[in-house]
């Protein structure tokens, strides 16, 4: 248990999730990682090149970390579960409190990881279609409707001459890890009170 | 019946002429050069893959540099050394135009001949390559993370600097020796009294292990022969210097004839240590000089010039042990030195034989004094006592000889027109290929080291003719790559060159590629005009001089619309270009300027001035092919009659 909540720590050194932008003149893609702290190019100047880029289709910048919100929740609510993790792993080892405190977190984590999976898929969505009316370039869909640009939350898809992948990054995998030794941490707790 | 008979002779005739074809195309595919049916496997490079070599060939009198790849031969860059590059902007941007500051002023082209890669331990290390200016004497250094010509260093004393650059086995030091005598210091006199008046200057180049910054650390002051071509000693020679001369005779005029006289001329071996301690110690003269140091700087992407006054000189004569002259038939050419040091090879251009020295017989008869009289104070060698073997009758006027590590070496003979190979210590010729036409230098790529890559033979041939599609009285020259991996060599490929490629230096791509810069950043952009935001952009006035600090990224310029310029002012467009991807310059062209354009690289500011003469609203534009909004990327200024109040002002999206 106690494991399974510090591997959350993983998200304030490693991405939460990376999207990648791949075209033919550009062999070595353009990259973006996804941090709880902030967005950063994969390579030293691929922020820069994504907005230069985007400016054509009328794209916000990508934001800083102090223009949303998120970057500074989303430290505080990942350090508050740590806390609360390692809190109920220790008072759970010396038997202080029941094993269903476990699966207790990892509810409450996952309710929080739908949220914020939502809050994401909704600022792809904001940041994909909310375009400046004086774009540069107005691109239509086969059916006339006006063509968007929101990034995929999850797999790949391809726009205009861009190949685009987003997955989850290390801290995501580290995350999945964590809530799953939770939920060991929880028949491990069960069998044990069955024993006892 | 008859008729019957006709066909069938006509028949018989048709199927002879199809074997006779045949018996010709097989002959064909053999005979020239023993082209083999896979060359073509051998030279391709499928699309998107790499070459396994890069090829550096000098463009003598196009005075650049160009890069090629090997087995493709295809060019990927004119790297532009000592001529201005209107491509590029080189020689005309405010910031390069100090590249070409002499003792003479402002010279904008010369005459590159020899490029040598930098080495360490006598191997390539590919940090640098330097490269000879032969007419106004000057070396060149360019840099191989940037391929940028960085540095320019004139040389006094000197005239046809030909038997340059070559570099030491640690690059201690690129040496250049003058082809031409000339009076020391110059100054006005008969040129028939040439004979015992005229110098030599044999100048020994330090270089900064750190920066690469070239200085003269010395001129050796020689008897007033010609000093054709050199090479550094190497591993057991290494300390050591070799340079063929010609025109022993001191001719000074129809030379052709008269320095033709002698039987033998000399090979001049400079053990360059002993000098380097004597002027460490104090030795020397220093002499008044006039000669430019021009130096290009990456962070603030500008050249400077400085006049140097003053140059460290030695009498060869005053140094014991310093100098030797090494008898060698018929106004040698090419001085080439083996991947082991041991042999000397002297390419005697009018002689049917080829003279190899050896080193060690050379140390045998200095420590025991068998000397053959001198010249100028001079000790001269006795021919037999430093021959180390003759190549006996192998073509007709051998000019050079590489290495390829086996031990075996591949002479070019230019009048017989073939490469020649041929083995060390035996003297046997293997194997002779004919070249089309007329070959000057060959070269292996890492010939001149400890430790050649012996894959390739490329000949920079001197006649074209009929090799390719005719374009004229004028044509490029051709260089021919032979495959040297077996026992006989291999012509894989022709392919034509740039300007006239005197020699070449080749090095493992993968020795470079690693290294070579993407882009400059920003961030690091020290010139002292650059614009680091857009913020910034602005124009001022001093004068009659207005300064415009522009910006460009992907697609416009700010400002774009400048008014309050008139006739008679002197513009100053600094632009910095904003974009920090690779391979994303723009370019910058103005209406009626009498230079050229600037293609301005990522993170770099370049300067170009415009003297307006026309009342009118003029247009620039971006002249590389930047994005899809390349066409947009425009601008205007205007320009005001010479006594008009118009104020200046700037803008950019402004309705």
């Amino acid at each position: 248990m106690i494991i399974g909540s510090l591997l959350l720590l993983g998200l304030f050194k490693f991405p939460l999730w990376n999207i990648m932008l791949g075209a033919p003149q550009y062999p070595e893609p353009l990259g973006m990682d996804i941090y709880i702290e902030g967005i950063e190019g994969v390579k030293e100047f691929d922020i820069q090149n994504i907005d230069g880029l985007n400016h054509y289709i009328g794209m916000k910048t990508i934001p800083k970390a102090e223009d949303m919100w998120e970057f500074e929740v989303f430290p505080i609510v990942i350090g508050a579960m740590v806390a609360l993790g390692v809190i109920i792993g220790i008072l759970g080892f010396f038997g202080k409190i029941s094993y269903k405190w476990f699966l207790g977190w990892f509810v409450l984590m996952s309710v929080l990881g739908i949220l914020g999976m939502y809050d994401f898929n909704q600022w792809l969505l904001e940041y994909g279609t909310d375009l400046d009316p004086k774009a540069i370039m107005k691109l239509l869909n086969p059916d006339g409707t006006p063509m968007t640009y929101k990034p995929p939350l999850l797999g790949y898809q391809k726009m205009l001459n861009f190949d685009v992948d987003s997955w989850p990054g290390t801290g995501a995998y580290m995350i999945f890890a964590g809530m799953m030794l939770t939920v060991v941490a929880f028949f491990v707790g069960k069998k044990e009170y069955k024993k006892a | 019946m008859k008729k019957a008979i006709n066909i069938l002779v006509s028949l018989v005739m048709v199927a002879g002429l199809v074997s006779c074809n045949n018996g010709e195309n097989k002959k064909g595919s053999k005979g020239q050069g023993g082209l083999a049916t896979n060359a073509a496997e051998k030279v391709y490079v499928a699309p998107g893959e790499h070459d396994e070599y890069y090829a550096f060939f000098s463009g003598g009198y196009s005075g650049n540099l160009t890069v090629y790849g090997l087995p493709s031969g295809r060019m990927f860059k004119e790297i532009p050394v000592f001529s201005q590059f209107p491509t590029s902007g080189y020689g005309y941007s405010e910031e390069t135009k100090p590249m070409f500051n002499t003792s003479f002023g402002f010279v904008p082209w010369d005459d590159s001949h020899h490029p040598d890669i930098s080495q360490t331990g006598g191997k390539l290390d590919g940090r640098w390559i330097f490269i000879n200016g032969n007419n106004t004497p000057r070396i060149a250094r360019i840099d191989l993370e940037t391929f940028e010509t960085v540095e320019i260093i004139e040389l006094p004393n000197s005239a046809g600097n030909h038997s340059s650059s070559f570099i030491t086995e640690n690059t201690e030091y690129v040496v250049a020796g003058t082809r031409f005598s000339v009076p020391v210091p110059q100054r006005d006199m008969p040129i028939k009294d040439y004979k015992g008046n005229f110098k030599g200057a044999l100048s020994f180049i330090s270089v900064d292990q750190e920066t690469g910054r070239m200085g003269i650390k010395f001129q050796l002051m020689m008897p007033g022969f010609n000093y054709d071509l050199s090479h550094p000693g190497r591993d057991k020679s290494h300390g050591w210097f070799f340079f063929t001369t010609y025109n022993t005779e001191e001719a000074n005029t129809l030379m052709e004839v008269n320095s033709s006289q002698n039987d033998k001329d000399f090979i001049a071996a400079v053990n360059w240590k002993v000098i380097e301690d004597y002027v460490n110690n104090g030795g020397g003269t220093k002499m008044p000089a006039n000669y430019a140091h021009n130096v290009y700087d990456h962070d603030t992407h500008l050249a400077t010039s400085t006049m140097e006054k003053e140059v460290l000189t030695v009498d060869p004569t005053k140094v014991p042990g310093a100098v030797f002259f090494l008898p060698t038939p018929k106004s040698p050419h090419g001085c080439d030195v083996d991947p082991t040091g041991e042999y000397i090879i002297g390419n005697g251009k009018l002689s049917a034989d080829l003279t190899v020295h050896s080193f060690t017989k050379m140390l045998d008869a200095i420590e025991n004094k068998k000397f053959d009289g001198e010249a100028y104070g001079i000790p001269i060698l006795k021919f037999e006592d430093v021959l180390a073997g003759t190549v006996k009758q192998p073509g007709l006027g051998p000019l050079h000889t590489e290495f390829d590590g086996k031990g075996n070496a591949y002479t070019t003979f230019f009048i017989s027109s073939e490469v020649v190979k041929w083995k060390l210590g035996t003297w046997e010729v293997l194997d002779r290929q004919p070249v089309f036409y007329s070959v000057g230098h060959g070269m292996i790529p890492g010939g001149n080291s400890r430790e050649p890559f012996g894959k390739y033979f490329v000949a920079m041939n001197k006649i074209t003719k009929d090799r390719y599609l005719p374009t004229g009285p004028e044509l490029e020259h051709s260089a021919q790559l032979f495959d040297i991996s077996g026992d006989k060599m291999e012509l894989l490929l022709d392919f034509p060159t740039h300007g006239e490629p005197h020699y070449a230096a080749g090095i493992r791509a993968d020795i470079l590629k690693k290294n070579s810069k993407q882009f400059y950043k920003l961030a690091d952009n020290k010139n002292p005009y650059a614009t680091l935001s857009e913020a910034d952009a602005r124009v001022e006035r001093k004068g009659n001089e207005v300064h415009i600090y522009m910006t460009t990224i992907r697609s416009h310029f700010t400002p774009d619309n400048i008014e309050g310029v008139k006739v008679g002012d002197k513009v100053f467009f600094h632009i910095t270009n904003h974009e920090q991807d690779f391979d994303v310059p723009h370019g910058f062209a103005m209406i009626g300027a009498n230079n050229a354009e600037l293609l301005i690289m990522p993170g770099q500011t370049k300067t170009l001035v415009w003297e307006p003469k026309q009342v009118g609203v003029w247009p620039f534009y971006c002249t590389d092919f930047c994005s899809a909004l390349h066409q947009e990327m425009q601008g205007y200024v205007r320009v005001s009659p010479a006594n008009s109040n118009m104020e200046l002002s700037w803008s950019l999206g402004e309705d």
